[in-house]
């Protein structure tokens, strides 16, 4: 029975991990553009794609792929941004959230037009030997995933907290009209961060089709959801919010589908989500914003 | 005191929307000078400001600095042209140390990290306060340690002119006194200072000239010391 149950956390960890590593591309795009880019989620299916045609069309070696890959969907999110959000940054939320949908379902249609509906195999570039620990098993995928995701929060922490372009994104962040004032490029810093956070999203969607071994033009929909819901769950906005309410959701949504139901788990974690707004709507670790005169 | 014109604003048109917020507003500020900007709520003060500084664009009109036409730049690019702006309510970044916050007021100027350093080491010579609180949140501050800040990021860039929103807001009277002997001194040091103010008699009393703007439109303008004197102005601004 433990040691079951140590499974599922373990598989929840890493779910959680992917979703967190999602989320804080959202949560970053808020804080700074104050905008929830929904097509955040179709840039992981832009990254699996990248990674299929780098491995599985031209026979590219893994680590150039990835880092192709990485790139690739770094310069999709920047060039998004200036396309299609840039020209409405003045414009009100609603006709920028319809932007967004669309840019959404341009991604998708147009990886259905290259690629076609027919699900595309994939197998997993991650060879690492499962370990087992104490009667647990932890399969080589969870390692991986859980050491990359945990490297790359540690970096960008750092990047943020520690670094000078780290706190212009915290000035943006926190007072766009100030940041103009003393001089940051604001759009240079919007730019910034929908590369960060699409350079995230494709290696959250590199970890994704190494566990899921399978492409189709929708893979991105589901788990960009769920990621938007562990953002808000986290409070949207924060980063730490991002990775603890990405790690929640992925054992919440892990342990009801071994314990309670696999048809019920995502109604249970989208509940979750309710219970949450309900009580804080702010999020678990979000701020409530002082107007101060 | 040269007569030489830093920063010339000609028959501005500001809008809001349909709101015709700024009617052909016109004035100058000589090298050297503090020139105050006086106006009850409303009268387009702060607009006036933000116009110059680049978040609001005129549409008509021309502000140029040193000669340079300023209207269709941006806020960072007029930044670095050596126009610094303190804005209404400080707007510090609450969330970011003393020390960063000076930090990002340096973000234009390029030189050596070294002399960035020296730079923040002047700031808090100017107010020691700051560097007894250089790694506190700036959210942490009082009302008067924020405006020092504010004011204190706002040098950071080198500026050449100062544009001060409202020093005085929410202050007790011994800090707005104390916001103004900095304002003096700063003004002293080399900086030219545009200064908006609701409090009429500490602006006028620091300032050489004034400008009185009412819905959009200067209605008064000259020396401080005359204004002061008006008896017009002495009713409806100084309370006397």
């Amino acid at each position: 029975m433990f040691a079951s149950i140590m499974e599922q956390l373990i598989n929840g960890l890493r779910t959680g991990s992917i979703y967190a590593l999602i989320a804080i591309g959202y949560t970053m795009v808020y804080g700074i553009a104050k905008m929830i880019n929904f097509a955040h989620g179709d840039v992981i299916m832009v990254g699996a794609y990248a990674l299929y045609v780098c491995i599985g069309v031209y026979k590219l070696p893994v680590l150039p792929s990835v880092i192709i890959t990485c790139i690739f969907c770094s310069v999709l999110g920047v060039v998004l941004e200036k396309v299609a959000y840039k020209p409405l940054r003045n414009a009100p939320p609603l006709a920028v959230l319809i932007t967004a949908i669309g840019m959404s379902y341009l991604l998708q249609s147009a990886s259905l037009l290259i690629f076609g509906a027919t699900p595309i195999p994939f197998s997993s570039i991650i060879n690492v030997k499962s370990i087992v620990v104490g009667g647990i098993t932890i399969s080589g995928i969870t390692i991986v995933t859980l050491i990359v995701t945990i490297i790359a929060m540690i970096i960008l922490t750092l990047f943020i907290n520690k670094t000078k372009a780290g706190a212009s994104m915290r000035a943006v962040s926190e007072d766009r009209g100030a940041a103009e004032l003393v001089g940051i490029n604001v759009n240079k810093t919007i730019s910034m961060t929908f590369a960060i956070g699409s350079f995230l999203a494709a290696i959250a969607g590199i970890l994704f089709i190494c566990q899921y071994e399978s492409l189709k033009p929708t893979l991105g929909a589901l788990p960009g959801i769920k990621a938007f819901v562990a953002a808000v769950l986290g409070g949207i906005g924060s980063i730490p919010g991002a990775m603890v309410g990405g790690v929640i959701l992925g054992i919440i949504e892990s342990l009801s589908k071994a314990y309670i139901s696999t048809q019920l788990s995502d109604a249970i974690v989208f509940g979750v989500l309710v219970v949450v707004l309900l009580v804080k709507p702010t999020g678990l670790l979000g701020k409530i914003k002082k107007e101060k005169v | 005191m040269s007569s030489n014109k830093l920063l010339e604003v000609d028959n501005l048109n500001v809008y809001y929307g349909n709101i015709h917020a700024i009617k052909g507003v016109s004035l100058n500020v000589c090298e050297g000078e503090i020139v105050s900007l006086i106006g009850a709520n409303g009268a387009g003060k702060t607009t006036t400001l933000q116009t110059i500084s680049g978040l609001l664009k005129a549409k008509t009109g021309s502000v140029k600095f040193n000669g340079k036409e300023l209207t269709k730049m941006e806020a960072h690019n007029i930044l670095k042209c050596g126009i610094a702006q303190v804005p209404e309510g400080r707007r510090v970044f609450a969330n970011l140390t003393v020390k960063e916050n000076l930090e990002m007021g340096g973000i234009t100027v390029k030189d050596t990290s070294e002399n960035k350093k020296a730079e923040i080491e002047e700031i808090y010579k100017r107010f020691p306060r700051l560097e007894e609180r250089k790694k506190q949140t700036a959210g942490t501050l009082s009302g008067g340690e924020q405006q020092m800040l504010a004011i204190g990021r706002a040098l950071m860039s080198r500026p050449k002119i100062l544009l001060l929103d409202e020093p005085s807001m929410g202050l007790s009277p011994m800090l707005v006194k104390e916001i103004f002997k900095i304002i003096k001194d700063v003004n002293e040091s080399g900086v030219t200072v545009l200064l908006v103010e609701q409090n009429a008699k500490m602006a006028l009393s620091i300032s050489d000239r004034a400008y009185i703007l009412e819905t959009g439109k200067v209605s008064r303008s000259g020396d401080a010391h005359s204004l002061m004197e008006d008896d017009a102005i002495k009713k409806a601004y100084l309370g006397a």
